[in-house]
């Protein structure tokens, strides 16, 4: 395996322009950021609406350095699927071609062509970033909201289903990389989408980013945020490759026994502030009960 | 070379010789045979294309888009539901520029389900922006694929080439396949000024504003308004061009000279039956039948439909008695669209020609030569005042009412 | 007439810093580093760099001392939360008013 990168050798090269319109303290600027130095200059991208448009900027004005095609909302994984068609055609094989999208747009309404992608094999590399609403548009719930989460179309009792299983779903067409990573920790991201680039077929990584407005939490918390929904053993960082599972270093230090009550987690942001004290503690139990098997698995 | 083959061969050999690059489709009644033939050739290393078996006509779009945009020739064909299910795309890829052609084999939309042919599906997309092609038969297939692939390129504006089906994309004719030589000389490689490229970075189809804005070397661009203001100019201007494409075909080729509409014993005529289609040489013969009675009439095909060829109808129109308009789909609630596109293209001439309009074989209802017979006799002997209301034709269990 | 010109406008941009204007305009506060805690700056080694990794928007230069461009930092304070040695401080853009210029 590559060696792990460090904050001393990262590279200095940015593919992000200062000054776009993200909000304040945006986790997917951190993960764009941090995917862009890992794809590296000869990388071309998909892109459907979500907040990574608004990022994006404004016509005539780009704030990416890379190639970019804007696509429609339900067509990311067919048209990053025409793209590396377009590079095999021209004999470009050593494109990067990568689908990054949110969670609405992967796990909703983009998942028909997704999946269509993978079972074909398509040589793409799709991130999701995942904020767990429908940020772009005002915070309403998606497949990914996690249970309880106050939103704009769940905003009294809180959203009533689980948080939809994205990348065990795209594991099952049972392509070569399957990673989960968060904002919080970029360094396990940058190297998760390095390792993406060096294999053929379909990579799917599937990102945790918090989102201060969305998520209701001051924007200086972002990685705290970030970092404890790992930490409480709600989202966990792994890879499968090659239909090999392994838990990713901050998890399996949550594996080791480190694991922090989920109500700390849910105490830091205002979308959890219609959960009652009997679905903490039921989620508490689920949580418990995976990392049990977790905790088999790593041992 | 002359060689007896299906529609739907036909188109995808031109599609072949057109060397496209990039093909993606998804099988829909009665398109499949074209898109079979396309995997056939690629698999067995007759076309070196890339052939992508997606999961639905909207990701078939979705391909062909990014493909186009990272500068590879695009292909792929559709019918009915499938067209309809990829509108959002249709949009996106007009709005984008994009040189991408598709075959439409003409059939009617659900509910109910049919599979038969009437040609509701494209002429109901006429407003998104695509140009749209529609061949009468096998030989107009195989060429409207090849002149359409070079007027994509020339306009940047994608191009539909439609033919009905079952009666074209399925039966048997006799046609002549061009060499690849000379296909290869008159229809250059794509070639596109922008493209995706890591080398020339840039971000394509991102949100533009209501407003001018400037760029990042200070001078304006457009709004969003002055880019479609373009498209529409470019789809005028786009006539002209295909006019001149059509002329070099035909020199190139022996065919063609008609690019707009094809009219039939048009000159001498007192009335002209127009049609989009086979059904326009299906009345050649109901034509030769009335001439022989008597009857100064004549048909006109309209062989190009977006965008409208409104003077080149209005020039083989003009003086005529009455024009009768038959159609095999319609504008609910109102008249036939090439009724009302006939009209206003009309409108400015002195002697306006009474107007006729008539709606037939939806969802595959049989088209017999005796009906044809009877309702332009009918027509021709009593043009009277225009009629706005379309008549039916071979209703049964329930009367015609006239409107 | 043949046009010989199409397709003279089409939504492309080009990569440029500052489409959403001068984003540090949005601040409320700012941060302001005290070198004498920052690690890279006291120890003049390539170390820490933890406010630089973590930038949402790019605005702070992986130097010694690592630097902090004020055009564009929209204050969000990700770096003074992370800072290991609490060396970056949040202060009210109000009390900045006057004295600058």
């Amino acid at each position: 395996m590559a060696e792990k990168t460090t904050i001393v050798n990262l590279t200095e090269e940015e593919f992000v322009h200062s000054g776009n319109r993200a909000c304040t303290g945006c986790g997917l600027s951190i993960v764009y950021r941090m995917g862009l130095k890992a794809l590296g200059k000869n990388t071309i991208l998909v892109v459907p609406p979500s907040c990574l448009t608004v990022l994006q900027g404004l016509y005539p004005v780009a704030s990416t350095k890379l190639p970019c095609v804007n696509v429609t909302f339900a067509s990311t994984g067919a048209a990053a699927t025409g793209v590396r068609g377009a590079m095999k055609a021209l004999g470009k094989d050593d494109v990067n071609v990568v689908a990054w999208a949110g969670d609405g747009g992967t796990g909703d309404i983009g998942i028909q062509a997704l999946s269509g992608a993978c079972e074909r094999g398509e040589d793409i590399i799709y991130i999701c970033y995942d904020n767990e609403a429908y940020m772009n548009t005002g915070v309403q719930r998606s497949g990914t909201t996690p249970q309880g989460v106050l939103t704009t179309t769940t905003p009294i009792r809180g959203k009533l289903q689980a948080k939809k299983d994205v990348p065990a779903i795209i594991a099952a067409h049972g392509i070569p990389y399957v990673a989960t990573a968060s904002a919080a920790y970029p360094l396990d991201l940058y190297d998760k989408v390095k390792k993406a680039t060096t294999i053929a077929g379909p990579k799917y990584i599937h990102v945790h980013t918090p989102c201060p407005p969305g998520w209701n939490f001051d924007t200086r918390y972002t990685i705290k945020v970030g970092k404890l929904a790992v930490e409480t053993g709600l989202f966990d960082l792994y890879e499968i490759e090659n239909g090999v599972f392994r838990l990713s270093a901050p998890s399996q230090r949550v594996a080791g026994g480190k694991r922090r009550p989920v109500k700390e987690y849910f105490a830091t942001q205002g979308r959890f502030k219609s959960l009652d004290p009997e679905l903490v503690e039921q989620i508490q139990q689920q949580v418990d009960a995976k990392w049990a098997t977790l905790a088999a698995q790593a041992a | 070379m002359h060689i007896i083959e299906s529609g739907n061969v036909a188109a995808a050999t031109g599609v072949k010789l057109a060397r496209a690059q990039v093909i993606a489709a998804y099988p829909i009644t009665p398109q499949t045979p074209l898109t079979e033939k396309l995997s056939e050739f690629v698999e067995s290393g007759q076309l070196a294309a890339q052939y992508i078996p997606v999961e639905s006509e909207h990701s078939a779009m979705a391909v062909c888009i990014a493909a186009s945009t990272a500068g590879t020739r695009a292909f792929t064909a559709t019918s009915a539901n499938g067209l309809l299910y990829m509108v959002e795309q249709l949009h996106w890829a007009v709005g984008a520029r994009l040189p991408i052609v598709m075959c439409v084999a003409n059939r009617g939309i659900g509910a109910p389900w049919t599979v038969w042919n009437d040609q509701q599906d494209s002429m109901s997309q006429r407003d998104v922006g695509w140009i749209q092609l529609y061949a009468n038969d096998h030989q107009q297939i195989i060429d409207s694929v090849l002149k359409a692939f070079k007027l994509a390129q020339t306009v940047s504006i994608p191009v539909m080439v439609c033919y009905d089906g079952y009666l074209l994309s399925h039966t048997y004719m006799p046609f002549d396949r061009p060499e690849q030589t000379e296909v290869d000389a008159f229809l250059p490689p794509f070639a596109p000024t922008h493209f995706l490229d890591p080398e020339n970075p840039g971000n394509f189809n991102t949100v533009t504003l209501p407003d001018v804005r400037p760029g990042v070397d200070g001078t304006l661009q457009p709004g969003y308004i002055e880019i479609r203001h373009n498209l529409h100019q470019d789809l005028r201007a786009a006539l002209a061009t295909y006019e001149e494409i059509d002329r070099e075909y035909a020199e190139r080729f022996g065919r063609g000279g008609t690019p707009f509409v094809e009219p039939y014993r048009c000159d001498d005529a007192r009335f002209v039956a127009v049609a989009i289609g086979s059904l326009s040489y299906q009345l050649r013969d109901v034509i030769d039948q009335l001439r022989e009675d008597g009857l100064a009439i004549g048909v006109m095909g309209v062989q190009m439909y977006r965008p409208f060829p409104d003077e080149a109808i209005a020039r083989a129109l003009a003086g005529k008695e009455c024009v009768i308009v038959l159609e095999k789909a319609l504008s609910y609630g109102n008249q036939g669209p090439l009724y009302g596109d006939i009209k206003s293209a009309l409108y400015r001439l002195e002697n306006r020609p009474v107007l006729h309009n008539y709606i037939l074989g939806l969802g595959g209802r049989e088209i017999r030569t005796q009906q044809l017979l009877d309702v332009l006799a009918r027509s021709c002997a009593n043009p009277g005042e225009i009629e706005d209301t379309p008549r039916w034709i071979g209703l049964k269990l329930q009367e015609e009412h006239h409107g | 007439m043949v046009k010989k010109s199409y397709c003279e406008m089409i939504s492309r941009s080009q990569p440029g810093p500052g489409d959403g204007g001068n984003t540090g305009s949005w601040r409320v506060k700012r941060p302001v580093m005290d070198q004498k805690k920052c690690i890279p700056a006291k120890t003049g080694k390539p170390s820490c760099f933890t406010c630089w990794l973590y930038c949402p928007d790019c605005v702070v230069s992986k130097t010694i001392p690592p630097a902090i461009n004020l055009d564009y930092c929209k204050g969000c304070g990700i770096c003074a939360e992370e800072c290991p040695a609490g060396a970056i401080e949040m202060v009210d853009e109000a009390s900045f008013i006057g004295k600058e210029k």
